[in-house]
């Protein structure tokens, strides 16, 4: 299985998002996962997506489906050039004592991680990262009790100059 | 110009030259149909709302135009859904306007609320939900604009019942914008000069004609490269007439139910130009074994055609409008060469035709389906429009009723829906109302949409219509004696009721057939009838359609029937 990057603009109009991911289930297209927002136009939203497939015709097939839907504008399939890629996690975890609070600021300035809220019997880390990053910080935390998990899922930007809409 | 969405829906169809609109009222179009009640816009009320959309469909194969069709929320156009996958199976330009109930009860399950635009995501080109009514004009602009450009398809446009009341200021849009979609595709002119040396490398090449050419309106620049070449044709179901079946090097159908000469010459060629045609699994059988020594050249407009089936070695990807001229032209230099290369193929695939063509049983006591359709094509001309429901009838209808022109065979290809015939041949009557049209259905198919007959009485749309009668649903049942111990699990249909009183209840006079010698005068009489009329032509249960190229087998493993010959 390969793993894809993929970044769709689309029209920033309702029922977008339906299409998109409409289209990905009835293609049976298998997606790693998906997440959408504003760019630099008002009028255009970015859907990055991963999808992992077996080979590169079932990655055409993907794009070119996903290309053929009215309000999708223009997608590209980042992994043929240099790119970044990006996730944000939030880790709720149980610190019942001084001392597990303490282990756990430890681990995060270790792991560059902010802790942004603490409480008496718990604090959430946040984390910017790639994704085995990320990993890596929720392997150091099986010691100890996680309470909750979210995570945006990635993000990706080409480097250099070059938009994806001028691609 | 101030006026309301109602009104606006109305002066859009006008914007857009619409002719005739095919639909159903109900609660939240009420507002839509007092002004199409006040403006006196040409409506054909149906019996059904399938019956609508079928209809619209109809009329848009056999004109070229985008056929309209109106329906209320839930129910209503819930009933469409058949249709709309019918239309977007074959790229058929469709604008379906449905009402939703009232932008506040949105979501809620309220009376007759069925989410549509969700429904029919998976089986349109495009759809909208309009709760602005600001928004309506350039909506309804965009929906003409991409159901019939580009790979044409159904584009609803669901609009809440309250859009229809408020008034706002109407502007047409000029233009349409869309930053997604391009409605014209021209490719790479490098991939033209490619098939065209793949072209004249060849020396056994076969052209596979598909329903793209139709929809293009390209059969006379097709036919005109087909007979500089003189290269053997073979069509799909969806490409039938583009190039006339009467062609001398015309080897008919491909596919499960093609003939052997067709199947055999794609199975043997060592060029397979395909154009316009999407390879469905009806089409190639085993797929690894398709057209095995071939070298492959795929002409589509759309990308995502390309590769999805067939691997195809040379691909030119772009309007048959830009492509087919730009290889007419190309090949013009080869001319005599070119169709001389081709002799000893030439005449290696005809001799195949000669010595298999189709074939049904010329039994004594009953009408063999190949002598009605002989029969029939006797009192017809080139214009003449064949519609077909699905089954049996409609291989027949392929295999023996020869076409010479485009948008003259209408027929549910890729979704294969019973019940389509009817209300589609009351759609192309509409549409062409100089040709006549001859609806081919069976005892099963009928029944499924038969409230039609009272829609052709009514506007007197001079629909003939004939029945292959066997008493039972004849493909299944073809594969249940084949495959399944001739277990005729409820395909036995003898029990129906007189199709004949059926008809003639709704005001369609019916005659039934029975002995092969009452045939030619039945079919006379038929088409002696001024107006709508049906004959029902008995015709016996256990004929098959031959040859037959089992699920999932190669195209040259095809069965071949001939206990007629």
């Amino acid at each position: 299985m390969m793993r894809q990057h993929l970044a769709i603009l689309c029209d920033n109009k309702p029922g977008v998002l339906t299409h998109v991911a409409g289209l990905i289930s009835r293609r049976a297209i298998n997606i790693e996962c998906i997440n959408a927002g504003y760019t630099e136009e008002a009028d255009v939203t970015r859907i990055n997506i991963v999808v992992s497939v077996e080979n590169r015709w079932e990655l055409d097939q993907a794009v070119n489906q996903l290309a053929k839907l009215i309000d999708v504008i223009k997608v590209v399939n980042l992994d043929d050039a240099p790119f970044i890629s990006y996730e944000l996690a939030m880790i709720k975890v149980q610190s019942p004592t001084p001392q597990t609070r303490e282990e756990l600021t430890n681990i995060a300035q270790l792991f560059n991680a902010k802790i942004v809220d603490v409480q008496r019997r718990s604090l959430v880390l946040r984390l910017t990262g790639r994704e085995d990053h990320i990993e890596a910080l929720l392997e150091m935390l099986k010691d100890y009790d996680i309470i909750e998990i979210a995570r945006t899922g990635q993000i990706s930007l080409s480097r250099g100059e070059m938009a994806v809409k001028d691609m | 110009m101030k006026m309301t969405g109602a009104q606006a829906v109305i002066e859009c169809l006008k914007r857009e030259q619409v002719q005739v609109v095919f639909g159903y009222p109900g609660g939240a179009v009420l507002t839509l149909y007092d002004e199409l009640y006040k403006a006196k816009f040409p409506h054909v009320l149906t019996g059904h709302e399938q019956g609508a959309v079928h209809a619209a469909d109809g009329y848009a194969r056999a004109t070229g135009k985008p056929g309209v069709c109106f329906a209320t929320s839930g129910p209503g156009v819930c009933n469409m859904v058949t249709g709309i996958a019918t239309a977007n199976m074959d790229s058929i330009p469709l604008v379906v306007i449905s009402g939703q109930v009232a932008t506040p009860l949105i979501g809620r399950d309220s009376f007759q609320e069925a989410d549509i635009s969700g429904i029919t995501t998976p089986i349109t080109k495009h759809n909208y939900l309009v709760k602005n009514v600001k928004e309506l004009p350039r909506v309804l602009k965009e929906a003409f604009y991409i159901a019939t450009t580009g790979r044409p398809g159904p584009v609803l446009v669901d609009i809440a019942k309250d859009v229809f009341d408020t008034p706002f200021e109407f502007e047409y849009p000029e233009e349409v914008h869309l930053r997604g979609y391009q409605g014209h595709h021209v490719g790479n002119e490098a991939d033209v000069d490619h098939a065209v040396e793949a072209i004249e490398k060849a020396k056994r090449p076969v052209i596979l004609t598909g329903g793209g050419v139709v929809l293009s309106n390209m059969s006379d620049r097709l036919k005109h490269i087909v007979q500089q070449m003189h290269v053997p044709v073979v069509t799909t179901l969806m490409g039938k007439g583009c190039v006339p079946d009467t062609y001398d090097a015309h080897l008919g159908m491909v596919g499960m139910h093609g003939s052997y000469a067709a199947n055999m010459a794609v199975t043997k060629c060592d060029l397979l130009v395909a154009i316009g045609a999407r390879f469905d699994d009806r089409v190639t059988g085993d797929v690894e074994n398709f057209a095995p020594n071939a070298q492959i050249v795929h002409f589509d407009i759309d990308k995502v055609e390309i590769n999805k089936i067939v691997h195809a070695d040379i691909s030119v990807n772009g309007d048959l409008r830009w492509s087919l001229p730009l290889l007419d032209e190309k090949l013009a230099a080869h001319e005599t060469h070119l169709a001389d290369r081709y002799g000893e193929w030439r005449t290696f695939v005809l001799d195949m035709k000669a010595a298999h063509p189709f074939a049904t049983r010329d039994l004594p006591d009953a009408v063999s389906p190949q002598k009605l359709f002989e029969e029939v094509q006797k009192w017809t001309d080139d214009d003449t429009i064949v519609v077909t429901d699905v089954g049996q009838h409609q291989m027949w209808a392929a295999q023996f009723f020869d076409l010479n022109k485009p948008r003259r065979f209408v027929t549910s290809g890729g979704l294969g829906t019973m019940g389509y015939g009817l209300p589609a041949a009351l759609g192309a009557k509409l549409g062409c109302p100089k040709s006549k049209v001859v609806l081919f259905t069976g005892d099963g198919s009928i029944m499924m949409n038969c409230q039609e007959f009272a829609t052709l009485h009514k506007y007197g749309v001079d629909v003939k219509t004939i029945v292959l009668h066997n008493n039972v649903l004849g493909m299944v049942n073809q594969w249940q004696r084949l495959f399944y111990n001739g277990h005729c699990a409820e395909s036995l249909i003898g029990d129906n009721p007189d199709l004949t009183a059926v008809s003639a209840s709704m005001g369609v006079p019916g005659t039934a057939v029975h002995k092969p010698e009452d045939l030619a005068k039945a079919v006379e009489a038929l088409f002696k009838t001024e107006g709508p009329a049906l004959l029902d032509v008995f015709i016996p249960a256990d004929e098959n359609v031959y040859p037959m190229v089992p699920g999932g087998k190669r195209l040259d493993q095809m069965v071949l029937g001939g206990e007629g010959k």
